[in-house]
C-alpha cells in the first residue's frame, strides 16, 4: 500500500502507472463513501461531525472551514497553499499521515486505487460545478521523473545518515522533543522515506522542508531514515 | 551549571598552562576552537560528541554567558526577556568533556601551531578553528568609535549593547526621534536592521506613539525589503521613514555628544541613535593573517579550511562564504561541515560531501513572521546557492503566525545544537 502512495507522491501518476481511467464512477464512489461516513457528512445540509463536511471540496484550501477544529498540520498545509484536487485527495485518502503532518484524521487509508478513483468522482460530484473541475490537475503535484519507486528498497548508510542528520538538528530536537518543530526520531524507515519524498516532490507544502529535501539525493534520504530510526 | 563550567574552565586553564606550549602529556590530537558563538560552540560540540573522546577539544571564549544576537531584536520588541537569550557553557564542559577556557585568544602562531591567551598561556594545536564573529570598520562611520557606542549603541554584538539600546528606547522623550544608521554590505544578518526597526516601532507604538524612526541606509535596497516596508506601514503607520544614501549623501560626521549625524545633504538630530558600522572579520583572524583585502577570510568551500593555512579552519561571520549570508544559522551549518572534515583528518573517520543551508526568520509584528532561506553546495569557486524561498507579501495571518512559531522552534533547535 505504501509503495503505491509513494508512486503517487513521487509523481508517477496512476493514469500513467496503473493504466486506470481517470474518471471514476460516482455512483460506485457513493458506496465507497461508507468508509468515511462515520466521521464525515456530505450533501444537502451536511455539517461537521468528527471530521469536517466534505461538500465543495475541490479547490477548497486544506483545513480552511470555519467552526472546525483542524490539526495544526492540516492548517499548516493550507496556510502554505495546499488545496484539494484529485492528486492530493488521492494521496490523503490512501495514507493520510504521509501527506499531512500529524493529521488528526484517524483513518488507515484505502488501498484500492479503483475505490479511490470512484470516491474522488463522488466527491467531485458534490462540489460546485463539477463539470468545470478538470479531472486531473497535471501540475498540482510537481513531478520528479527521475525517482524510481524502487528507492524504498535502498539500504541506508547510518553513519552517513548521522552526518546528514546534523543539518536537521538546527531545527529538530535530537531528544525527540517537539519544541515548536515536530519530532523526527524513532520513525519507521518506510514512513520517513515517504514523508521526505513528499517534501521533495513538493506534495507537502512547507518551503523550509522543501528546501532541505531538495538538496537530498535518494541515498541521502535512505541514510537519514536508517539513522533516525535508531534514535530516541 | 554556571559554577560547574567555571570550575571546569579553570581546571582546564591550569592544566593547559602547565602543558604549554606543545601537546605534552596527551597523545590525543588537539583542536582549539577560538570563539564560542554560533560557529565555534557548534564545532566544539560536534567534534567532542562525534569523536567520542578521541580528540582533545579546547574552546576559548571570554564571556561566561553568550547572549545571542538572534532574537535580540525580539527582546527589544518585548517578546523575549533578556535571560531567555543567554546561554552558558556548562554542558559543553560537563556532558561533552570540552575544556572551556574563559579567556581571549590574543594571537595564533601558525608556524609553531600555538594559540596565545591573554592570561599568557600558550596552547598547542593540531588544528585550530577560528570563529570570532565580526569587528567594526569604524572608517565607515566617521566620528564613531568604541567609546561612542556607550552613548550611541551599535547593539550589533550581543549582550550589554542590546540592553543599552532597549533602555534608551524605553526612556526616550515623548515624540522623540530614533535614528538608525544601517550598515553597508557585507554585514552579519542582512534582515537584522530592518527587523530591529519593526521591533523598535512595536515598542514605541505602545509606550511612545508619537515617536519617529528614521533609518539612514548606505544601501539603495535591502533584504526582504518589500515584506518589511509592507509590515512597517501596516502596523506602524508613518512612524518609520527609510532614507537611502542617494537622498542624504555620504556620512560626514557622527557626534555622540550632540547626538547628531551629519551628512552631505542634511543633519539628523537623534534622541536615541543606533549606529551600525561596516564590518570585518573578528580581530584575531586578521592578526593571524587569515583575511584578504576584503577584511574577511577566504575559505575552501568544501571544508571551511582557510585558504591561507591547511591547519586552520574559519567559520561564520569571519568568512567569505560565497552565496551564504552571515547568519547564526549559516555559522552553525558551516561548523558541522568543518567538524566532520577535521575529525576525519585527525582520527581517520569517514569524510562526506559538505551540505549547507540557511534560513533567516524575522518578526515584523505580533504573530507576523517572515522568512528567507536557501540550500547551498560547495563548488570549486564558492559556496553556491542551489535555490531558495522567501515569504510573500500579503500572506494570510495564519501562515505568518506559523512562520513565527517555526522561528521559535528553530531558536530552540539551534541553541540546543550549540550548547547541548
Ligand atoms: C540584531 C541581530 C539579529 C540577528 N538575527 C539573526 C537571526 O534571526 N538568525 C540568524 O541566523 N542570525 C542572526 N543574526 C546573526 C548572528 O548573530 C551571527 O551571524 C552569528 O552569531 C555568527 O556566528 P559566529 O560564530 O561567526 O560569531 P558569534 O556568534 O559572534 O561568536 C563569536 C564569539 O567569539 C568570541 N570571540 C571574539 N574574539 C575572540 C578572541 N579573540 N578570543 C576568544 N573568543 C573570541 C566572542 O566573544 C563571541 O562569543 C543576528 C545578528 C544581529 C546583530
Ligand atoms: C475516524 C474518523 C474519520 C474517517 C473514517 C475519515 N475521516 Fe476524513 N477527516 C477526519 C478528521 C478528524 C479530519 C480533520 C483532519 C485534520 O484536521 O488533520 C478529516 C479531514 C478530511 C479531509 C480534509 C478536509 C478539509 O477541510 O481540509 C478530507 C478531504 C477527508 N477527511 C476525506 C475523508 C475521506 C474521503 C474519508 C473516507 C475515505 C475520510 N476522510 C475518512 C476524520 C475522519
Ligand atoms: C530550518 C528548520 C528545519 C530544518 C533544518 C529541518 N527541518 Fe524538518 N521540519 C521543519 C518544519 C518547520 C517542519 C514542519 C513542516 C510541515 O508543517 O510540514 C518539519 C517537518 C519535518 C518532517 C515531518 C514531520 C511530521 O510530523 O510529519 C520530517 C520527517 C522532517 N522535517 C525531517 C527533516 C530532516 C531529515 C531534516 C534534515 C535533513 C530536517 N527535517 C531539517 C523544519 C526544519
Amino acid at each position: 500500500m505504501q509503495g503505491r502512495v509513494l508512486t503517487k507522491i513521487l509523481g508517477c501518476f496512476w493514469l500513467v502507472c496503473s493504466g486506470l481511467s481517470y474518471s471514476g464512477n460516482a455512483e460506485q464512489g457513493a458506496k465507497v463513501f461508507q468508509a468515511c461516513q462515520s466521521c464525515h457528512a456530505i450533501g444537502a445540509g451536511a455539517d461537521h461531525l468528527v471530521g469536517p463536511h466534505l461538500n465543495n471540496l475541490f479547490g477548497r484550501v486544506a483545513g480552511s472551514l470555519d467552526n472546525f477544529n483542524y490539526s495544526a498540520g492540516l492548517r499548516a498545509a493550507g496556510a502554505n497553499g495546499m488545496s484539494w484536487d484529485a492528486e492530493h485527495l488521492d494521496a490523503y485518502i490512501e495514507n493520510p499521515i504521509a501527506l499531512v503532518r500529524e493529521t488528526s484524521m484517524r483513518f488507515a487509508g484505502l488501498a484500492s486505487a479503483e475505490d479511490r478513483n470512484n470516491l474522488i468522482a463522488f466527491l467531485r460530484a458534490n462540489s460546485v460545478g463539477p463539470s468545470d473541475i478538470p479531472e486531473s490537475l497535471p501540475t498540482s503535484i510537481p513531478r520528479d521523473p527521475d525517482v524510481d519507486p524502487q528507492i524504498l528498497a535502498i539500504t541506508g548508510d547510518p553513519e552517513y545518515g548521522e552526518y546528514l542528520a546534523s543539518e536537521c538538528m538546527t531545527c529538530h530536537q535530537s531528544d525527540g522533543a517537539d519544541r515548536g518543530i515536530p519530532s523526527i526520531v524513532g520513525w519507521p524507515t518506510k514512513q520517513f522515506v515517504i514523508v521526505m519524498h513528499a517534501y521533495k516532490s513538493t506534495a507537502r507544502p512547507n518551503p523550509v522542508m522543501q528546501m532541505i529535501a531538495a538538496n537530498l539525493a535518494d541515498e541521502d534520504i535512505a541514510a537519514l531514515a536508517a539513522y533516525f530510526e535508531k534514535q530516541q | 551549571m554556571d559554577r560547574r563550567s567555571f570550575l571546569k574552565g579553570t581546571a582546564a586553564g591550569v592544566a593547559l598552562a602547565s602543558s604549554a606550549p606543545a601537546v605534552v602529556g596527551s597523545a590525543k590530537p588537539r583542536v582549539v576552537v577560538i570563539g564560542g558563538g554560533a560557529g565555534g560552540a557548534t564545532a566544539a560540540r560536534y567534534l567532542a560528541k562525534d569523536s567520542k573522546g578521541a580528540l582533545d577539544v579546547v574552546l576559548i571564549e571570554p564571556t561566561r554567558t553568550y547572549y545571542t544576537c538572534f532574537f535580540s531584536n525580539l527582546y527589544i520588541g518585548g517578546y523575549r526577556d533578556f535571560a531567555s537569550i543567554g546561554h552558558t557553557y556548562g554542558k559543553l564542559a560537563s556532558d561533552y568533556g570540552i575544556a572551556v577556557v574563559h579567556d581571549w585568544a590574543t594571537g595564533i602562531d601558525r608556524d609553531k601551531k600555538t594559540v596565545a591567551l591573554a592570561s599568557g598561556t600558550q596552547i598547542g594545536y593540531d588544528r585550530v578553528i577560528v570563529a570570532p564573529g565580526i569587528d567594526f570598520k569604524y572608517e565607515t562611520t566617521p566620528g564613531y568609535s568604541a567609546e561612542a557606542s556607550g552613548k550611541m549603541p551599535h547593539a550589533w554584538k550581543g549582550g550589554s549593547q542590546t540592553q543599552l539600546l532597549k533602555a534608551q528606547l524605553e526612556a526616550m522623550r515623548p515624540g522623540g526621534t530614533f535614528v538608525m544608521l544601517a550598515p553597508p554590505n557585507p554585514y552579519r544578518c542582512p534582515p537584522g536592521p530592518y527587523e530591529r526597526v519593526a521591533m523598535a516601532a512595536h515598542l514605541l507604538s505602545q509606550k511612545n506613539p508619537t515617536a519617529k524612526i528614521i533609518v539612514l541606509d548606505p544601501k539603495e535596497k535591502f533584504s526582504k525589503q518589500g515584506l518589511f516596508q509592507e509590515g512597517w506601514t501596516k502596523y506602524y503607520g508613518d512612524m518609520v521613514e527609510w532614507i537611502p544614501a542617494s537622498m542624504y549623501g555620504a556620512i560626514k560626521a557622527i557626534n555622540a555628544d550632540t547626538m547628531t549625524i551629519e551628512t552631505e545633504l542634511d543633519t539628523f538630530k537623534a534622541d536615541v541613535a543606533n549606529v551600525i558600522p561596516g564590518q570585518r572579520a573578528g580581530h584575531i583572524a586578521s592578526s593571524a593573517g587569515l583575511t584578504n583585502a576584503s577584511g574577511f577570510c577566504p575559505i575552501v568551500p568544501a571544508s571551511m579550511q582557510s585558504q591561507m593555512d591547511p591547519n586552520v579552519y574559519v567559520l561564520g561571520d569571519s568568512t567569505i562564504a560565497g552565496d551564504m549570508p552571515k547568519s547564526g544559522y549559516s555559522a552553525n551549518s558551516q561548523a558541522k561541515v568543518a567538524a566532520m572534515v577535521v575529525r576525519a583528518e585527525l582520527t581517520g573517520s569517514r569524510a562526506f560531501p559538505a551540505k549547507f543551508s540557511n534560513t533567516c526568520w524575522s518578526l515584523v509584528a505580533t504573530d507576523d513572521g517572515v522568512k528567507v532561506g536557501a540550500g547551498y553546495e560547495a563548488t570549486a569557486e564558492k559556496i553556491a546557492s542551489t535555490g531558495g524561498f522567501i515569504s510573500k507579501n500579503g500572506e494570510s495571518a495564519e501562515l505568518r503566525k506559523q512562520t513565527y512559531e517555526e522561528s521559535i522552534g528553530w531558536y530552540n533547535g539551534i541553541t540546543s545544537d550549540m550548547f547541548g
